[in-house]
């Protein structure tokens, strides 16, 4: 089916290129990080981590979002959702790819990476992640590639497909949960220690992952011979409304925990992130920001006029999709440092090499999602003969 | 049939690399059930004026350090260990500093502490914990535990630079070389290695002084406020202190079990 990659109108390559040049600005910048070091980020001894891993924390929550479709399909024998269940999975992949490399550029020593499998420590949940993720993007590289093929062969997919199918979903639970597990079960840092981490990080998700589903199915309608469907549509808003009122209720769970407990190691992140501590606030107007579009959004999704209305329910992902990446790509990890273990503040921005490099891992792993979303939508638009 | 040859290449392929990456897991499995054949332990040749101890720990009184006296403690540490002095605040690298009493003990808040302490020089370094977190996060055993005397140590060089290590600890006590360390060291001791780019370090509890039978650089620039010895030892020197005064650790309720204490 690769040969569908292959075949495009101007429009298709055009994209390519747009995204190939970003990706190779990145890899440029790569280079530059691997001679000098993580020194050229804004990282430092207080803030060891940064925009490399906020950005995998928030793509593990999209790849984990896939599943909002695959589900309903095959647990609830929700029809409707059989035409797009390929694009949730594809979108899986292309996300797991963004997370691998984000992993891969935040390390100080890449060249050892392997050192992960050659000393495997199960002590380290960073080792459950790797088997985790990887285990992800392989089931739904196998599920997606095979019920696709037989879509297109118009044939059942094999009978070994399925029990993988069955596998993945409690899999997608599992790589937001592990991932969350990687920081709430640091002693010391009191922003991460929540039991409610891990569903948190998974409300978020199947906000985020559906909501950019959405968008994607709308820009596959305009532009191709291919229609996700209405329905379909519809059926992703209504997750998406569920899952942004169940994150915004966790928040307001953490909230209450620590103001109304009044312990102070709890309260300081959230009062650096939202008010500023010792003067120091650089991602107040964000945090802001964020708490706002995913309340506006959440509002707009609840009022069947407007999450009806496709022109509305656009602004209104494009809102829940922002929103959520602040709240997690921005605010999540730096948040979590700042007061440092000493009590002492030390903010922490991404500086423009850290930048450059974050877009080129975004635009390879849009790259991907390109080129098997092309492949998917070829499939489908032979299958109704419209090609 | 091309179609049907090249898939199977393909599986034949993907059975290989899943084959050579999974080895190294289930070796370490067969190992642990008994059934590896391993190649004889090295042996390691001690020095008979070695300092040994089942567990080491340190007392640090502070009423005993004055600014002075600490910021020596500081330079013979970061000169023994070639500890690089950058300037620029966010790839700092230290492995035992002067803080105040309210950041080395901020779970310990105390609004009226006494004018002497709130001013004094209070160092901190690795705790090197009983149930260290560092050691817990660390996915390759790069840092890891010695059991024979309690030292947390590092191998830099199979740390892979992931800084779990550095989120993990509750004492900031991590250091990690965002940028290449040789540069910015000033005396070159050629007795320690010095480090690369991208790998994490930390205080050593100076594991390789003694061995040779020396105390800990600290200690011996201290003029007698740190006491270095063995927490398994009723009858050790640190032991005999804990007894005398009362001591506290640096965030003790959260189970870590710090080595180093402090007569405050």
């Amino acid at each position: 089916m690769l040969e569908l990659a292959l075949k495009g109108e101007k429009k298709y390559w055009g994209l390519m290129a747009v995204l190939a040049t970003i990706f190779g600005v990145g890899v440029i910048t790569y280079f530059y990080q691997l001679q000098i070091g993580l020194g050229i980020t804004g990282m430092s001894r207080d803030v060891s981590w940064g925009f490399y891993i906020a950005q995998f924390t928030f793509l593990v929550g999209v790849a984990a979002g896939g599943v909002m479709v695959v589900l309903p399909y095959y647990l609830h024998d929700y029809k409707a959702f059989g035409r797009i269940t390929i694009l949730g999975e594809f979108l899986a992949i292309a996300a797991i790819t963004m997370c691998l490399l984000f992993i891969l550029v935040d390390l100080g020593q890449p060249m050892r990476m392997l050192n992960v499998l050659f000393y495997p420590t199960p002590n380290s949940v960073l080792f459950w992640d790797m088997i985790v993720l990887n285990g992800y993007l392989f089931l739904n590289i196998v599920v997606g590639w095979n019920v696709l093929e037989a879509e297109r062969n118009n044939t059942h997919y094999p009978p070994w497909v399925k029990p993988l199918i069955y596998v993945s979903i409690p899999w997608a639970i599992s790589i937001h949960t592990v991932t969350a597990y990687l920081y709430c079960g640091l002693p010391g840092r009191g922003f991460w220690m929540t039991a409610i981490l891990a569903p948190r990080f998974l409300s978020s998700a199947f906000a985020a992952g559906p909501a950019l589903l959405i968008l994607l199915c709308l820009i596959i309608r305009r532009f191709t011979n291919f229609d996700p469907g209405r329905e379909q549509i519809q059926s992703l808003a209504k997750i998406v409304t569920y899952a942004i009122l169940l994150n915004l209720f966790f928040f307001l769970c953490e909230v209450f925990v620590a103001f109304y407990s009044n312990i102070p190691e709890h309260m300081d992140h959230i009062l650096y992130l939202f008010f500023g501590l010792h003067g120091h606030g650089v991602l107040v107007p964000w945090m802001w920001l964020s708490i706002g579009l995913m309340v506006s959004g959440a509002v707009l999704l609840i009022i069947p006029a407007c999450r009806k209305n496709e022109g509305v329910l656009i602004a209104t992902c494009v809102m829940i999709f922002a929103g959520t990446w602040i709240d997690k790509g921005l605010g999540m990890i730096s948040g979590g440092f700042v007061p440092n273990p000493l009590h002492e503040v030390n903010e922490y921005l991404p500086t423009v090499p850290e930048v450059l490099i974050t877009l080129g891992v975004w635009a390879a792993g849009f790259i991907v999602l390109t080129i098997l979303f092309k492949i998917a939508v070829s499939v489908k638009e032979e299958a109704a003969g419209v090609a | 049939m091309m179609e049907n040859s090249r898939r199977n290449f393909l599986k034949v392929a993907g059975a290989a690399a899943l084959a050579v990456g999974a080895k190294p897991v289930v070796d370490a499995v067969a190992a642990s059930a008994g059934t590896g054949h391993a190649a004889p332990e090295p042996v390691a040749i001690k020095d008979k004026e070695a300092l040994t101890a089942k567990n080491w720990g340190m007392v640090i009184n502070v009423g005993k350090l004055d600014h002075k006296t600490v910021e020596a403690v500081v330079a013979a540490c970061h000169v023994t260990y070639n500890v690089p002095d950058i300037a620029f605040k966010r790839h700092e690298i230290k492995w035992i500093w002067e803080t105040e009493f309210k950041h080395a003990f901020p779970s310990n808040p105390n609004k009226y502490l006494s004018e002497k302490l709130e001013h004094a020089p209070i160092l901190v370094l690795c705790n090197h914990c009983e149930n260290p977190p560092c050691v817990r996060a660390c996915p390759t055993k790069a840092t890891f535990k010695r059991e024979t005397d309690g030292v947390v140590m590092m191998d830099y060089h199979r740390c892979i630079g992931c800084r779990f290590c550095m989120a993990a600890c509750p004492f900031g006590a991590r250091s990690f070389n965002f940028v290449d360390p040789r540069p910015h060291i000033k005396t070159l001791n050629k007795q320690y290695p010095t480090r690369m780019k991208g790998v994490v370090e930390k205080c050593t509890f100076c594991v390789e002084r003694l061995a040779e039978g020396k105390l800990p650089a600290c200690v011996e620039a201290s003029e007698g406020a740190i006491a270095f010895g063995d927490l398994d030892d009723p009858e050790s020197n640190v032991r005999k202190l804990l007894k005398e005064h009362f001591t506290i650790r640096r965030k003790e309720a959260l189970g870590t079990e710090p080595s180093v204490y402090y007569i405050v």
